[in-house]
């Protein structure tokens, strides 16, 4: 076990992979300078410039070649810098990738990760710090996965370069620094099961990504006040931990989502959707969502911090929806 | 066939080799045909888009090619799946969305792939092949694989990003693969010298390191000939290469397109220039005549009738087929 920080856990877990396996390569701007963030640092001195590959700016190439070098066996990496870029190459991502295996009848196997480091971070500004993954949880033939913590990003990480799915990976880039245990051989988690973080009988709040360490911030001001909530860190948006949400609103009865992007048609909507159906509303007591307001992201730091999701706002809903 | 005299010996100019190319443009003919009257009959579901006049560039580039060279297409592209190998009988299934089509009833015209041939399928976005090829010669080359890639796009694509992204990427990496612009003059509905800057896309190639061929897209030796030394450029290790093709497209954009604003003038200049018959020309000239010809497509025609028949009679994909080949991880059924 070493105490890394998030980014290390991830450089980490590409490593352990490309030394098992080497079909697996990375490609991507500046990927063989260690990466716009440092994820890939030593790479290039280690696996050579055939495995570490910066390309030019060309993100729709990017994400094609990555689709072409996979569907003759080869497992990549491809680097995206900032999940906003991804723009670029959607008719590669939606078009191509998610659909070659079903579209070909299972022909291809299309076994590649995307990884695409998202959320607000320093002041950004609307191009460089938007959250949209509810977009690709949208879209079928792909996992979508969102970690929150070290351990996370580096088992997660793992699994999704083993995985024969094409998966989305969404660093959370606001959370590089956060530390965390990492062992020596990183075992692969499975997608599809949350992590639960806090527990109580009051409600239970459902995030993910950058926003798990808000709604630690709200579950702990929280139960200073004498109430306790069931948190659970989702860890992957596509497959969802369904269940594990379920059992813990059938004893809570009050569901609440909090996620950093926009609340209109966010992830959250989903979730609060799917529990009602299941439950029925005669069960629950309360469930709704908690995501920014309907705005790009704005530059000025007062500005930016006004749309945010913050702990305050969490404990706010959370006791509303206790009245 | 000025130039039938000056063939260099070791370029296909045997009598087997070019009936074989002659026979792979009399079956992609045969398919389409067949394939646009079942569409007609109400049998074919969907739009297809088909290749008649343009056999030529299909036959040509994919003799120059082996089993293990990868192929992409677009959508147009049932000629660029039977010249590489694949099935014309299990091609006809997918078209009629039957079970035991090459993708199970869920490609249908637009998504022809057969992987075990190296078809890596055809796309129902411009363009959409150049990444995807560019990316599984670079897959290969670190595979150490000797196959190349070959990316078969239109005139249209040339206006679209990925041409050059996928250009200069695959100069840059010095990759194995060849672009092939099977250029047909329009561009769906709109002549493509119309919405199309400059002087073509050799010049386009050029001015970033690519080195081009253009050929005439209505001469299958002479496409085969060209195909065959810029491949062997490709395969000694000296980066991609752009093969220039002009040729004409005598139906619509799609089956049900009756292309009726183009001049019956020009439709019937370019059926004059009609690549089967530019190749029985040749062949006639090596002790092959009408029965020989006659002989071929009568075969090719039966064969297509035969896999038409065979769709017609085959049945539905099972309705569980809709939920299978998403994914492993989050796969769903309809009552999850």
């Amino acid at each position: 076990m070493a105490t890394v920080s998030l980014i290390e856990a991830g450089r980490l877990a590409v490593q352990q992979e490309m030394r098992r396996d080497p079909r697996v390569w990375v490609l991507g701007e500046d990927v063989a300078r260690g990466g716009l963030w440092g994820q890939y640092k030593g790479f290039l001195e280690e696996f050579g410039a055939e495995r570490v590959v910066s390309t030019p700016i060309s993100e729709a190439t990017i994400m094609g070649a990555g689709l072409g070098a996979a569907l003759v066996g080869t497992r990549p990496i491809i680097e995206m810098r900032i999940f906003d870029f991804v723009m670029c190459a959607m008719d590669e991502l939606v078009n191509q990738i998610a659909k070659v295996r079903y579209m070909f009848g299972g022909q291809a196997s299309p076994a590649l990760v995307v990884r695409m480091p998202h959320g607000m971070w320093r002041n950004s500004a609307a191009q460089h710090s938007q959250m949209l993954e509810a977009w690709f949880a949208h879209l079928p033939g792909v996992v979508v996965v969102a970690p929150a913590s070290a351990e996370d990003e580096a088992g997660l990480l793992v699994a999704a370069i083993q995985s024969d799915d094409p998966v989305l990976f969404f660093d959370p880039k606001d959370l590089w620094q956060v530390q965390g245990e990492v062992a020596e051989t990183i075992a692969p988690i499975p997608f599809g099961r949350a992590r639960l973080l806090r527990t109580g009988d009051a409600v239970t709040l459902v995030t993910w990504s950058a926003m798990v360490s808000k709604a630690i911030e709200a579950a702990d001001a929280l139960a200073r006040q004498g109430i306790d909530v069931d948190l659970l860190d989702l860890r992957t948006i596509w497959p969802w931990d369904e269940d594990g949400v379920i059992k813990s609103v059938r004893k809570t009865q009050r569901l609440l989502v909090a996620h950093e992007a926009v609340e209109v048609a966010g992830f959250g909507a989903e979730i609060v959707a799917r529990v009602v159906d299941r439950l029925g509303t005669a069960n629950i007591k309360g469930a709704r969502r908690l995501g920014a307001p309907r705005v790009p992201i704005p530059f000025a730091p007062r500005l930016e911090t006004e749309v945010r999701v913050t702990a305050d706002k969490i404990v706010a809903a959370v006791t509303q929806m206790l009245r | 066939m000025a130039a039938k005299s000056k063939r260099s010996p070791d370029a296909g100019d045997n009598i087997r080799q070019l009936t074989a190319l002659y026979r792979t443009m009399v079956r992609i003919r045969a398919f389409e045909e067949t394939a646009l009257a079942a569409h007609k009959a109400g049998e074919i579901p969907g739009p297809l888009h088909v290749s008649v006049g343009q056999e030529a560039v299909a036959a040509g580039v994919c003799a120059a090619l082996r089993k293990e060279d990868r192929l992409t297409s677009n959508h147009r592209g049932h000629g660029h799946a039977i010249a590489k190998g694949a099935e014309p009988a299990r091609m006809m299934l997918e078209l009629y969305g039957r079970d035991g089509g090459y993708c199970r009833g869920k490609g249908g015209s637009m998504h022809i792939a057969d992987f075990s041939v190296g078809m890596l399928g055809a796309n129902g976005v411009v363009a959409g092949g150049i990444p995807i090829a560019v990316g599984a010669a670079q897959g290969l080359k670190m595979l150490k694989s000797e196959a190349i890639a070959v990316c078969m796009f239109g005139d249209g694509a040339v206006n679209r990003g990925p041409f050059l992204e996928g250009l200069n990427w695959a100069m840059l990496y010095k990759l194995p693969v060849l672009f092939v612009c099977e250029d047909n003059g329009v561009a769906a509905f709109t002549r493509a010298d119309s919405v199309t800057a400059g002087a073509g896309p050799i010049a386009r190639a050029e001015a970033i390191g690519v080195p081009g061929a253009s050929v005439d897209g209505n001469d299958a030796i002479a496409v085969g000939e060209q195909a065959q030394r810029l491949i062997a450029e490709i395969r000694s290790g000296r980066g991609p290469r752009l093969l220039h093709a002009k040729t004409y497209r005598w139906t619509g954009h799609t089956s049900t397109d009756a292309a009726q604003w183009r001049d019956p003038k020009e439709v019937e200049a370019w059926k004059a220039r009609c690549p089967i018959q530019r190749l029985e020309a040749v062949l006639g000239e090596r002790d092959m005549g009408a029965p020989e010809f006659a002989a071929i497509a009568t075969h090719a025609q039966h064969e297509m009738e035969e896999a038409r028949a065979a769709a017609k009679a085959a049945p539905w994909p099972k309705a569980a087929a809709a939920f299978e080949d998403v994914q492993d991880a989050g796969a769903v059924t309809w009552q999850r």
